[in-house]
């Protein structure tokens, strides 16, 4: 095996403690048995027996995950079909414009998106009564917009390098076009839709901006209560959820990149 | 006498005893494949340009030619992916025009092989019969079929990168087959493979060929290829065919420069003619240093440039200068290459002009061989060389 310099060990080690050692010492004081945060007072998972007595947080966990998926599942369908647009129908009119507008919540600042979806939502609300006052739906339809940016650049740039004859094949074998999609399409560019998928599901349950924006008043998210909770002052319930995240995030991306690999070694074998 | 004349003559005369002539000689067959007057234009570049082909039942028809021959444009419109600009494509009696790829009676093997790799190689070939709807029972029988005939019906249940190069391209031709195509079209097929494996599929689809009667248009860019496997080689360049005929007559009677110097090597002597008969021309060729003598007559003007074709294993090399004054050049080797199963010389003539000669290596030990810097006279006979106009 190749030696690695001491200056490459050096730099990955000061990255790996940079990146992870704000995660590590949350996940250690969530097991800490003290009430006050910052002071140790030994081992205990009295925190994590709190946490799931505590309706508020508990109730608000709920509500993110449900509008997370909801919104996820939108915008997997919208954005591939998005990305499709973009990757398949040669040139159209407005191409360049359409482009840019679905790329635009990706760059576009979270305080702006959020705002003008809140004057989108009351100035419907007042010309149609549609939708009827802010909560969890106008919180699923904003988290489907910016959601949907993402799972489009991603499926779109799958389709591009995208063997072309596959589907050419396909067609030469007597597929029709709805039927080539399902049966060829699909399954090639499922390691796109799946990682959009999860993109969308951990971009909607961590987004605080937004949600409160356009959520209503009994319509707290996860992190909207959290933040409102840490504005009182950090609670050691608060670590143990952060840290339930983590574990469930961390599993999560683990599952999408051990598939994805599978997907791509497949991939790469077939067309080389 | 013209070129095309003599060449039939000849043939004529090298096989009497085939009294049945292949299609394409019978005045009155019916094509299976009609291509007339295709056009295909990407904006303003014409990739094929009026071509017009007829292709009969049962054969294995090339489409020879270089890059941006427009070969494979043609091959597309054939199974429907591109449209013409203008022209119609007719198989087996049915106008193609509008008929989508999904309801031609025309398979494809792709260069890529174009597997589905998220598929069986089972599931791959029954691909194409469970979108006819066949039953369940029929598509499993006719898949091991297929995979038998392809020596593959172990690997059924394997996805296709867990294959080889050539079995992946051995599943490529049973996918295309199992339907049962009029016609199958093979997209250089192949171009992926090494040498020793070329050879042995070159004989492989040549029999598959065989056995089911099917209808072949082959693409490649590969002459060799074209050779050994064609009933015909259409010879393209620039989006037009410019030359039609059996792999033997596109060899030694090419039609023009293009021809010849795309197929195999050759030797061109530019010269003008002097003397203009009806079954003979003699040319008089600085290059060559002699008067050249060509047993066949030519359609020309007098004193018009003419290029003379001359393949490198038909020249004879000699130390001793032949009877002959005429076809005879003389020159100094400059270059051999042993290669094996003959040797490639290349001399310089006087004037500067460099000849390829290649000779085979009879016996193990030649003799007294031939050296650099030795001086040697070349000749060939009157009906070996062949003249060009175009």
């Amino acid at each position: 095996m190749k030696r690695r310099s001491i200056f490459l060990n050096t730099s990955a080690s000061l990255g790996f403690i940079f990146l992870y050692a704000p995660i590590i010492s949350l996940i250690v004081y969530s097991f800490n048995e003290s009430k006050l945060v910052t002071v140790w007072g030994g081992w205990s998972i009295k925190w994590y027996g709190e946490l799931f007595k505590n309706d508020q947080i508990m109730d608000a966990a709920f509500l993110s995950l449900k509008i997370a998926f909801i919104s996820a599942t939108l915008a997997v369908v919208l954005g591939t079909m998005a990305g499709f647009a973009l990757s398949r129908m040669g040139r159209f009119r407005g191409k360049l414009l359409f482009s840019g507008w679905v790329s635009a919540p990706l760059v576009m600042p979270e305080v702006i998106t959020g705002l003008s979806l809140l004057l989108l939502f009351v100035a419907l609300e007042s010309a149609f009564g549609w939708p009827a006052g802010r909560g969890e739906l106008t919180v699923i339809i904003a988290h489907t917009t910016f959601c949907l940016a993402y799972v489009a650049v991603i499926v779109q740039s799958r389709l591009v390098v995208l063997d072309d004859t596959l589907e050419e094949a396909a067609m030469d074998l007597g597929a029709k076009p709805s039927t080539l999609f399902f049966l060829v399409t699909l399954p090639l560019i499922s390691p796109a839709i799946i990682a959009g998928w999860l993109l969308s599901f951990t971009l909607s349950l961590d987004d605080l901006v937004i949600a409160s924006f356009v959520s209503g008043p009994g319509d707290s998210t996860l992190p909207m209560v959290i933040f409102s909770k840490v504005r009182l002052g950090v609670t050691p319930e608060v670590n143990a959820l952060a840290t339930l995240m983590i574990a469930i995030v961390a599993i999560g991306v683990v599952f999408a990149m051990l598939y994805m690999r599978k997907q791509n070694k497949m991939l790469a074998a077939a067309q080389e | 006498m013209s070129a095309p004349e003599l060449k039939s003559t000849i043939t004529g005369v090298a096989n009497p005893v085939n009294t049945e002539l292949p299609l394409w000689k019978q005045p009155d067959a019916t094509p299976f494949v009609r291509i007339e007057n295709i056009t295909k234009k990407f904006d303003d570049f014409t990739a094929v340009d009026n071509v017009s082909l007829n292709i009969y039942k049962k054969e294995l028809f090339c489409l020879l030619g270089g890059s941006g021959s427009g070969k494979s444009t043609l091959l597309r419109m054939l199974a429907g992916f591109e449209n013409p600009t203008s022209g119609r494509i007719i198989i087996d009696g049915v106008d193609m025009q509008g008929i989508q790829p999904w309801n031609r009676p025309v398979n494809m093997m792709f260069q890529s092989y174009a597997l589905f790799p998220h598929l069986s190689v089972a599931d791959n070939v029954a691909f194409g019969l469970r979108r006819q709807g066949a039953n369940k029972h029929d598509v499993k029988k006719r898949v091991a079929e297929m995979l038998d005939m392809v020596q593959l019906g172990h690997l059924g249940k394997r996805k296709p990168h867990q294959l080889s190069g050539g079995q992946r391209q051995r599943v490529a031709l049973a996918r295309s087959l199992v339907k049962r195509p009029k016609l199958l079209l093979l997209d250089e097929p192949l171009g992926a493979l090494d040498k020793k494996l070329r050879e042995e599929t070159q004989f492989e689809i040549m029999n598959i060929q065989e056995d089911l009667g099917v209808t072949f248009v082959v693409v490649t860019h590969d002459q060799e290829e074209a050779m050994t496997l064609a009933t015909r080689i259409g010879v393209m360049n620039q989006g037009l065919i410019v030359q039609t005929d059996e792999p033997h007559d596109v060899y030694e009677y090419p039609n023009s420069r293009f021809v010849a110097e795309f197929i195999g090597s050759v030797n061109m002597l530019e010269g003008f003619v002097t003397e203009d008969n009806v079954d003979s021309v003699r040319i008089d060729s600085k290059e060559a240093g002699c008067t050249l003598f060509v047993a066949h007559g030519i359609s020309c003007a007098p004193q018009q440039r003419v290029h003379v074709a001359l393949r490198p294993e038909k020249i004879k090399m000699t130390r001793i200068k032949p009877t002959q004054d005429e076809n005879c050049m003389k020159g100094e080797i400059v270059e051999i290459a042993y290669m094996g199963s003959l040797s490639v010389f290349r001399i310089r003539l006087q004037s500067g002009k460099e000849i390829r000669v290649t000779q085979p290596n009879f016996a193990r030990d030649m003799g007294e061989r031939f050296t650099w810097n030795e001086q040697v006279f070349l000749s060939w006979d009157v009906d070996s060389s062949v003249v060009l106009t175009a």
